[in-house]
């Protein structure tokens, strides 16, 4: 017998059951989405972000936007990634920043040199202040992590109450994507004395622009 | 007629703390409740089920079941002992249907003392003066398994010239537990310690509870460390005036 | 009781400094989570709470159907799921893997379930070099220990102790600021991650429905163990499921508000199979390793299958007042504090440490705070009647109860103990140690007083009115 066919075997011995014997549905799924005006998610998006200890600022236009990156940018490196929204603010434009890398290698050496990760965000949740980051030709997942500063841009109409609305429009996000990310404030420790430090693997910098 | 209650004043009460149940007895009266003390009573069996002897645990149980089935209601100085029969008799009995619901039946009846003041006779203020600053020990399964919380801080609020300084943690283990106390004593000395601090805090001079077993604990580390602060069961004052 | 196990509570005890950090830690943690999961924070915790032990319990009392629908929908995606019987089966898979891949270096992301099998050491045993990323992990894997907690495993840890650490395993003097340790620690893993051939992480949740892989966490560690290197390992118990990705949105709003206080981890990673077409980065090879190594046993007594709720959130562990006093490395395997009460004799075997089972005032703090309500207490008390007794305590309760049964004999014998525990035979008692054993009443005054023992008992008292 393969260990396989072992442990199932003694799981059923072990819960009096017996092969393709049928399972009654889980519990109902528990989700209750909230109806939260935009203006309300927005106003609770930045200010769990800056809780966090985050930087979250709100831009009228992708324009505005682009310049709010270029002030975190400084005469930092970056890499952006090929989100089609972050071209569309102009943000892979501004001087210092690499994009439309596909080659992994290429990818991972740009990451591992860069000041600041650009990326755009899937969704964002307004009642933890996190970014939902679904992996793909346009989100690497090296671009949001490496760097030990992370941009991300996106527009107001992605933000989502929380989790439960998230699950609502992605029931099963393995059908979409290998990788799901949900970022929730800059990478942390406190696993010394329980005294915080930040950016420990992760970025220790995350500033999230909101746009619209 | 007056209503009738009969007391279960745990086997460590009739043993080492009497005049808990003489109070518990004369709150009773003074409320105007016929108490009985049913003279066959010994244990609840609580001691062998949490050492894990569950044979003779469902003796000392089945004892008590004869002792107090004919009984209306039973009063108990303690949260442990009245939980061991509200919520484990019925799993003690889980393979014996009839004691089982024997036991079930009978738990509905069995009332610690404070939650039986509040909850069935109704009454928060029981017209006792004590004079003194107390602090409150919540005895785990009265807090936990059964749920009490208020009853005794709302009886507490009555009493005339008593002031309550709650203690901080609030809701921490004495380490009594039983044979827990002894099998592993320093443990056991070291949180009654913890606690003895906590009280020490609050500058309490008296410390009140409704577990006679958590007040032996505390009393023994209180009085090891010299310290002369009291310690007395709800009912006790309750009974002062 | 073993010898072991008192001398380890008693060291612990005896340590000041250790006390302190133990108590302040587990202190914070427990005020962090009462915050986030106060009534008017979170109105509906006791509904999530109720909603996880419903799922945990209808998943383990199927667990075979989620178990295969696991592996189909791993399957799917490209992935491949090995199951594993004990911790030889998980050490030969790695190392042949890593045989025929060539590789040399893993990055390991914290996992208690590889913890549990001493995955580490067999992996170095064969040559292959396995280090741990957490920041807490390394530190414990330079000074070669276990996890302390099962949060936060350095927990007792100071940052002079690191500094000590940092200095005789990387030569690094004289560093006793914490930012600057967790930035060497940093640097030298940056450069692991980067040349790693195989990540290996543990999971917090497999989702059944999708296949997918769960991950928790706040440093980023396991992230980028699960995305740089070109093989991801993820090695979980097979308890670790759930049944969809929906019902996320309960465990996820337990979980870290339990263990850290946190509405969220920094790092929630669902991850379900290897890189797909067109994604840039990620691993091309993506295993599941479903470990049993002894939960199938678990399974038989339905009153115990509970224990293989846990999600090791660790807010048992900071609510226990025992924990709070003997810390984790007293306990007698990895997993320590309340859930390790119960899960060692389990897995282990009661012999492994009698003890352990009544190492506990049954104060109810731990299943008070347990985010998928297992009944901690019930299961000890279960593992206490299972437990082998000893024939000297066997005799006492045999007594003990025949006396409960007969009244009138109870009576007397309280009166003959009265006399023992009376002051005079307290005193004769404490003077004459070992002479007699007395073992209960000795034990309870190398501690404390004992009252009195009152004129009367009550029945007396009674009669006379
Ligand atoms: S037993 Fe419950 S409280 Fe303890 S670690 Fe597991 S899930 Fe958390």
């Amino acid at each position: 017998m393969t260990s396989r066919e072992t442990i199932l075997q003694r799981v059923r011995a072990g819960l009096g059951r017996s092969a393709g014997q049928t399972v009654p549905d889980p519990p109902a799924v528990r989700i209750q989405v909230a109806e939260v005006d935009k203006e309300t998610k927005i106003a609770s998006l930045l200010a769990r972000v800056e809780a966090l200890a985050g930087r979250a600022v709100r831009a009228a236009t992708p324009a505005e936007a682009c310049e709010i990156v270029r002030e975190v940018l400084g005469k930092r490196s970056a890499v952006a990634s090929n989100a089609p929204y972050l071209e569309e603010c102009g943000v892979t434009g501004l001087p210092g920043v690499r994009c439309g890398i596909t080659d992994r290698e290429e990818l991972r050496k740009a990451c591992a040199a860069a000041d600041v990760g650009i990326t755009s965000a899937d969704y964002a949740l307004a009642d933890t202040g996190t970014l939902v980051m679904l992996s793909s030709p346009h989100e690497a997942r090296l671009i949001s992590l490496l760097p030990p500063t992370h941009v991300a841009v996106i527009p107001a109409s992605r933000i989502l109450s929380g989790l439960d609305e998230l699950f609502t429009i992605l029931p099963e996000p393995a059908a979409v994507t290998s990788s799901m990310v949900l970022i929730t404030g800059p990478s942390r420790t406190a696993d010394i004395e329980q005294i915080l430090v930040r950016g420990v693997h992760g970025p220790g910098e995350i500033t999230i622009v909101v746009v619209g | 007629m007056a209503r009738r209650v009969s007391l279960f004043v745990t086997c460590i009460v009739d043993q080492l703390f009497p005049q808990i149940g003489m109070a518990m007895a004369e709150v009773l009266e003074r409320l105007g409740f016929a108490v009985a003390f049913p003279q066959a009573q010994t244990c609840c069996g609580q001691p062998a089920f949490n050492s894990g002897y569950r044979q003779e645990a469902r003796q000392v149980a089945r004892h008590f079941l004869e002792v107090f089935e004919n009984c209306e209601s039973i009063v108990v100085p303690s949260g442990s002992c009245t939980s061991m029969v509200v919520h484990h008799y019925a799993e003690l009995f889980a393979d014996e249907p009839r004691t089982r619901s024997r036991a079930v039946s009978l738990a509905a009846r069995v009332h610690e003392f404070s939650s039986f003041l509040t909850e069935v006779a109704g009454v928060e203020d029981v017209g006792a003066r004590f004079e003194d600053v107390v602090t409150f020990h919540d005895g785990c399964h009265a807090l936990r398994e059964l749920g009490i919380r208020s009853a005794p801080r709302r009886l507490l609020a009555n009493v005339r010239g008593l002031e309550l300084r709650e203690l901080e943690p609030r809701e921490e283990c004495c380490g009594f537990g039983g044979t827990f106390s002894v099998k592993f004593g320093e443990l056991s000395g070291a949180m009654a310690r913890g606690k003895a601090e906590a009280i020490i805090q609050t500058g309490a001079k008296t410390v009140v509870s409704l577990d006679p077993s958590c007040l032996m604990q505390i009393q023994g580390a209180l009085s090891r460390a010299g310290l002369s602060i009291r310690t007395l069961h709800l009912a006790e004052v309750l009974a002062s005036r | 009781m073993s010898l072991e196990f008192d001398s380890k509570i008693h060291k612990t005890l005896a340590d000041a400094r250790l006390q302190q950090a133990i108590y302040t830690a587990t202190g914070r943690f427990k005020d962090a989570r009462l915050k986030v999961v106060a009534q008017d924070v979170l109105p509906e915790y006791q509904e999530l709470r109720a909603q996880a032990n419903a799922l945990k319990k209808h998943t383990i009392d199927h667990l075979d159907h989620y178990l295969e629908q696991f592996q189909s929908q791993v399957e799917a995606h490209g992935g491949k799921v090995v199951f594993c019987q004990d911790a030889a089966a998980v050490a030969d898979f790695v190392l042949t893997l890593a045989k025929e891949r060539g590789a040399r270096l893993i990055v390991k992301s914290k996992s208690m379930t590889t913890e549990e099998i001493d995955l580490n050491e067999r992996l170095e045993h064969h040559g292959l070099e396995a280090v741990e990323t957490d920041f807490g992990e390394y530190i414990l894997q330079l000074a070669r220990e276990r996890p302390y907690h099962i949060v936060a495993p350095a927990l007792h840890k100071t940052r002079y102790d690191v500094a000590e650490i940092f200095e005789q395993r990387l030569h690094i003097a004289n560093e006793t600021v914490i930012e600057k340790q967790a930035a060497i620690a940093r640097a030298a893993l940056r450069e692991k991650f980067l040349a790693a051939d195989i990540g290996i992480s543990g999971a917090n949740f497999l989702v059944a429905d999708s296949g997918a892989v769960v991950i928790v966490e706040n440093e980023g560690n396991a992230r980028l163990a699960t995305s740089a290197p070109r093989t991801h390992i993820a090695i979980a118990g097979i308890e670790k499921l759930i049944p969809r990705a929906q019902d996320l949105a309960t465990f996820l709003k337990l979980l870290a508000r339990s263990a850290t206080g946190q509405p969220l981890s920094v790092y929630t990673s669902f991850l379900s199979g290897p890189r797909r077409e067109g994604e840039i980065d990620g691993p091309d090879e993506f295993y599941v390793v479903l470990l049993d190594n002894g939960r199938t046993r678990l399974l038989e007594n339905p009153a115990r299958r509970q224990s293989l709720y846990c999600i090791r959130c660790g807010a048992c562990l900071n609510a226990c007042p025992v924990y709070r006093k003997i810390g984790g490395h007293s306990f007698p395997w990895v997993y320590s504090g309340p859930i390790g009460a119960i899960l060692t004799p389990q897995f282990m075997g009661a012999a492994h440490e009698p003890g352990l089972p009544f190492a506990s005032s049954l104060c109810g703090a731990c299943a008070e705070v347990c985010p998928v309500k297992i009944d901690i207490p019930k299961v000890l008390l279960e593992l206490r009647a299972d437990a082998p007794h000893n024939r000297w305590e066997s005799l006492a309760f045999r007594v003990f109860a025949w006396l409960m049964r007969h009244p009138r004999a109870y009576e007397l014998a309280g009166r003959v103990a009265a006399s023992l525990v009376s002051s005079e035979g307290v005193r004769w008692i404490r003077s004459a140690p070992g002479l007699l054993n007395f073992g209960p009443i000795r034990a309870w005054l190398a501690e404390r007083d004992l009252p009195p023992p009152p004129a009367h008992t009550f029945r007396e008292l009674w009669r006379r009115r």
